[in-house]
């Protein structure tokens, strides 16, 4: 690239001049880079995203110096928030703040994963469709409808039973077999319109097979929209776990989540708020601000959007 | 006049019908899925006072005793012809699938069309109210409210709500307003307990029953719904066909509702159609807080007890609602947009 633009820069009268070099020459950018700079400067997102690592870093040392472990029940049932206990403890007679600390823990994790296993599957089977075509896509369409014909919740609830419920890895591969379709669809249109276009044909005519094709040449053009829906699934799995764990049916001890953690705690919220304000405000602490980076995202990874608002 | 209506008849039988095999293989799956779950006769296999003769009847009479290929098969026979099957979970054993099932369904229903018409219409009209007066405080306001709602989880919303509704009932109580407003007026658990005299009374009850659970149900979906309309309306406002409107010096009200509107309305129902499953989940969550003896409840119950039958009715009354909320989509669709003739 730097060759090309030096005989450009050699037959462009201005930079002959010595006026404006920089201009005229502008360094070559990736398009990582592009986006990267965009997404540097949308301010909302880059706080969501400060706040976010922070949390997530908190959740990862700070159990290391918290004085109280998970485990331990043997604090005074229900003492009130206080200098020993900043959060209080529940009936039980556990920790608030390392409750939250290892609830936040599974449910980023469990969510990280359904994000993963999730977006993979939605990818590879939408590409396939929309590239192939034909039998191929009537098939993946097809059982894209079979799945969407049972809500996520009710299908992971009764997966999980079978799998004998209640790990947290279990409640991960559940909630991904029934959360890939959205992805599924949109790469499949997206990879429909990017078939059509001449560097796929090129491709083809110079004798690239199917799968060089889908993933060498349609699904890395589909990175921003599969990031930017990918990291919108992370907030939705978030928001769904904790949905699964509050009626039950998800994360069972000893494995936790915020789900749990609020769901043992409800009952609490006129005598002692903050046995349910503390994971509730740390649920929607994380998935405000993933859709917010996943906004900032979508609008860095758009080319047409030149302006950047706040 | 006549011959588009037919055609529209034929249009939704042929849906209907090609929803057919997807159904079929949908039960089939979800039988196998049911059938994982565990034995439904753990519980009386556990119980000393069960003889293995008594037992072994039970799961003659469940089909227990086969595999699972002929067992569906029984199971779909008796399911086309309305036996759903009984209940088989000890407490309230032997009681009928069916009836269950449809009571349940029917109070979910009722909350959720009564939400979701609410949240669409509330969704729609600000939506585009910040579309047309983008960058505006409303529309920051709008984006903002949206965001929070969208990143709220629903059954944490419905807490909320019940927990400051109790005290709100305690103000009344204690403020001795309960003669005028009802005792306690707004409700926090099942409206089957409703007390009223009077249609003004039924009416008050009614609503005091119903402001939470809609409340909840409204609140995610109003978010995603206004920020759908946004962008759409956004995209349409800055069409061309609408500039040559505007050129054409045409009020601005009427290029905004005549023109941009009805254009931006399409994508809207294509939400509502993928949506309408994590409508469901979202109602089945909410009727838990309110322990309201609806879908939710009964999966629950289903799942906990490895009630096989009572799942499989959930499962497919489920599956054949979201059909059809996908059939009335595409309708719509066809409505609003003349370019998509049905038929």
């Amino acid at each position: 690239m730097a060759d090309l633009n030096s005989l450009i820069a050699a037959e462009d009268p201005k930079s002959a001049d010595g006026k404006l070099p920089d201009e005229a020459l502008p360094e070559p950018r990736s398009q990582g880079k592009l986006v990267l700079r965009k997404f540097l400067r949308h301010k909302l997102a880059m706080v969501c995203t400060g706040i976010l690592l922070l949390l997530v870093l908190t959740v990862l040392i700070m159990p290391i110096f918290w004085p109280y472990s998970y485990e331990d029940s043997s604090f005074p049932s229900f003492a009130k928030p206080s200098g020993d206990y900043p959060l209080g403890t529940t009936q039980v007679g556990k920790e608030m703040v390392s409750q939250i600390l290892r609830g936040t823990q599974y449910s980023l994790l469990i969510a990280l994963i359904v994000s993963i296993v999730a977006t993979t599957i939605g990818t590879v089977f939408g590409a396939m469709a929309g590239y192939l075509r034909g039998f191929t896509d009537s098939a993946i369409s097809r059982v894209t409808d079979l799945f969407l014909i049972v809500p996520q919740i009710a299908a992971a609830a009764i997966l999980a039973k079978v799998f004998g419920g209640g790990s947290w890895y279990i409640v991960a591969m559940v909630l991904a077999a029934f959360g890939w379709m959205p992805i599924a669809r949109i790469a499949r249109a997206e990879s429909m319109s990017l078939s059509q276009r001449e560097f796929v044909d090129a491709a083809r005519a110079s004798g690239a097979g199917t799968f060089h094709i889908v993933f060498k040449h349609l699904v890395p053009n589909m990175v921003g929209l599969i990031t930017v829906n990918a990291t919108l699934a992370i907030a939705q799995a978030v928001l769904i776990e904790a949905a699964l764990s509050f009626i039950g049916l998800g994360v069972q001890l000893p494995d936790t989540s915020l789900g749990r953690v609020i769901l043992e705690n409800y009952s609490q919220l006129q005598n002692r708020p903050a046995l349910f304000f503390g994971p509730f405000v740390v649920l929607v602490l994380i998935s405000l601000t993933i859709n917010f980076i996943g906004d900032g995202l979508r609008d860095a990874f758009d080319p047409r959007q030149r302006r950047m608002k706040a | 006049m006549r011959s588009s209506s037919l055609n529209l008849v034929i249009y939704i039988l042929r849906r209907l019908a090609i929803s057919i095999p997807v159904l079929l293989v949908g039960t089939f799956l979800c039988f196998i899925m049911v059938a994982g779950t565990g034995d439904p006769l753990a519980e009386m296999k556990s119980n000393p006072a069960m003889s293995k003769e008594a037992i072994a009847q039970m799961a003659s009479q469940l089909g227990l005793d086969q595999s699972i290929v002929p067992r569906y098969f029984t199971w779909l026979g008796n399911f086309v012809t309305g036996e759903w099957g009984v209940s088989i979970a000890q407490g309230n054993a032997q009681a009928p699938v069916f009836p269950k099932v449809m009571a349940a369904f029917e109070v979910t229903l009722k909350l959720v069309v009564g939400a979701e018409i609410l949240a669409l219409v509330l969704g729609v009209l600000v939506g585009v109210v910040a579309a047309v007066k983008q960058y505006s405080i409303v529309d920051y306001i709008a984006t903002t409210l949206a965001f929070l709602l969208f990143s709220m989880p629903i059954f944490c919303v419905a807490i909320v709500l019940k927990g400051y509704a109790i005290e709100f009932n305690g103000w009344v109580r204690d403020l001795g307003l309960s003669d005028v407003l009802g005792n306690p007026w707004i409700r926090t658990t099942s409206p089957e307990s409703l007390n009223f005299d009077g249609p003004g009374g039924f009416l008050a009850s009614y609503v005091g029953a119903y402001l939470l659970p809609t409340l909840s149900i409204m609140a995610i979906s109003f978010a995603a719904y206004s920020r759908f309309q946004r962008a759409s309306m956004l995209e349409t406002l800055n069409a061309d066909y609408v500039r040559t409107a505007r050129a054409k010096g045409l009020a601005n009200g009427r290029v905004i509702f005549r023109h941009a509107f009805r254009n931006a309305l399409i994508p809207v129902t294509t939400l509502f159609s993928v949506n309408f499953g994590a409508v469901l989940s979202g109602a089945i969550i909410t009727e838990t807080v309110f322990n309201w003896n609806g879908m939710g409840k009964l999966l629950v119950e289903a799942v906990t007890k490895s009630d096989t039958q009572v799942m499989m009715g959930w499962l497919v009354l489920i599956a054949g609602s979201i059909i059809v909320a996908n059939l009335i989509a595409d309708l719509m669709y066809g409505i609003l947009d003349p370019r998509i003739r049905v038929g």
